[in-house]
């Protein structure tokens, strides 16, 4: 994938940048990208770590297994491939709860300590599973009951209302979800048979 | 319920370290042996972020954004849809820092109950930073082949965005 989107966005970028005369701010755009890559880094190292350290704590005290009975079915239906009583469901599970309580900087570790798990059982390690293709899109679908930063802009700029888009938003997301497990099944289905 | 959000971290820790205190795990033993993984996936990533943040940043800084959005312009003022949009939606997908930017600075031009803030508030909340979250998952567990993913996600938003302008032009207005 990035095979492909990578180089695009880089010609892109230099194309753009001459046409819109920009090649100085181009220049120094590199050099400061990759700064700020490490930057990022350092900022959600701390967040990874006691993400991650806070998920054992609840796997030693058999809490995960507990949350995922709640996914159940959801799960059995979502990732069929996906054991139930596995450390990747489990991991599949805190990062589904971490997304619809709004924890973005939770779900994060949660789904990459799932993806890992994911990829012990993946026969062939350079493709992605059915459950990894699954995980990765309902995160970018992701559905959040309560959308905090949205809510605290929309207040800091005067909203009269800052939650009264809360409902619609949730009609809107569910609708973007559904699609998108909707369309991964569809290729499962048509890369199956 | 504003403030829910800055409940919900300490509540949720409180009951994991308690019900582990009760079930007698060695708690700070095992958040150390979690937190060293976190570690050491973090450091894993970082190949991946440097190429992504890098091109990310030089597509922000190219103007390419005002480009697309300038090419996006006819369509949005067929579809009556407000073409400030455009920037917003092409932003959301590369970078959550940018797509807030963009989305604080339509608010303070046109406030956050307008057609546009509205609008642009439902795009916010409805979709994700999908080319980021898909890099770093796959990027994670070096996955090359990444199948119909980018694909499915990329469907999941284009549906999240229709869906926001007509939720807000037929129920919210």
């Amino acid at each position: 994938m990035l095979n492909y989107i990578w180089p695009i966005m880089i010609i892109i970028s230099v194309f753009s940048a001459i046409i819109t005369n920009r090649i100085p701010e181009l220049s120094n755009s590199v050099l400061s990208g990759a700064k700020d890559a490490i930057d990022l880094t350092i900022s959600i190292m701390g967040m990874m770590c006691f993400w991650t350290g806070i998920m054992k704590i609840a796997e030693k005290s058999n809490l995960t297994q507990k949350i995922s009975k709640i996914f159940e079915n959801f799960i059995k239906f979502i990732f069929p491939d996906c054991d139930c009583a596995s450390k990747a469901t489990y991991a599949i599970c805190m990062n589904i709860t971490a997304n619809l309580l709004g924890l973005g900087n939770a779900a994060t570790p949660f789904g990459i300590k799932a993806m890992r798990e994911l990829q012990k059982s993946n026969k062939f390690k350079n493709t992605a599973s059915k459950s990894m293709i699954m995980l990765a899109v309902i995160n970018t679908a992701s559905f959040q009951i309560i959308p905090t930063l949205l809510c605290t802009l929309r207040q800091k700029h005067g909203s009269e209302n800052p939650m009264k888009i809360l409902p619609y938003l949730w009609i809107t997301s569910l609708c973007a979800l559904i699609v998108g497990i909707l369309a991964v099944k569809f290729f499962e289905r048509k890369n199956g048979d | 319920m504003q403030n829910f959000g800055f409940y919900v971290i300490p509540i949720l820790i409180v009951l994991i370290v308690s019900f582990a205190f009760l079930k007698n795990v060695s708690i700070f033993d095992e958040f150390l042996l979690g937190a060293e993984e976190g570690f050491g996936s973090t450091i894993s990533l970082i190949p991946t972020l440097v190429a992504l943040v890098t091109a990310v940043s030089m597509l922000k800084s190219s103007g390419a954004l005002e480009l697309f959005a300038d090419l996006f312009y006819p369509v949005c003022t067929f579809l009556k849809i407000p073409p400030q949009i455009a920037p917003l939606a092409l932003m959301r997908p590369i970078s959550g820092s940018g797509s807030t930017a963009l989305l604080d600075n339509i608010f303070s031009n046109y406030g956050p109950d307008s057609v546009i803030g509205t609008i642009a508030s439902m795009i916010m909340g409805s979709t994700e930073t999908t080319i980021y979250i898909l890099t770093v998952y796959f990027g994670s567990v070096k996955i090359k082949n990444t199948g119909h993913a980018l694909f499915c996600a990329a469907l999941a938003d284009i549906c999240a965005i229709v869906t926001a302008i007509l939720v807000t032009k037929f129920l919210i207005l």
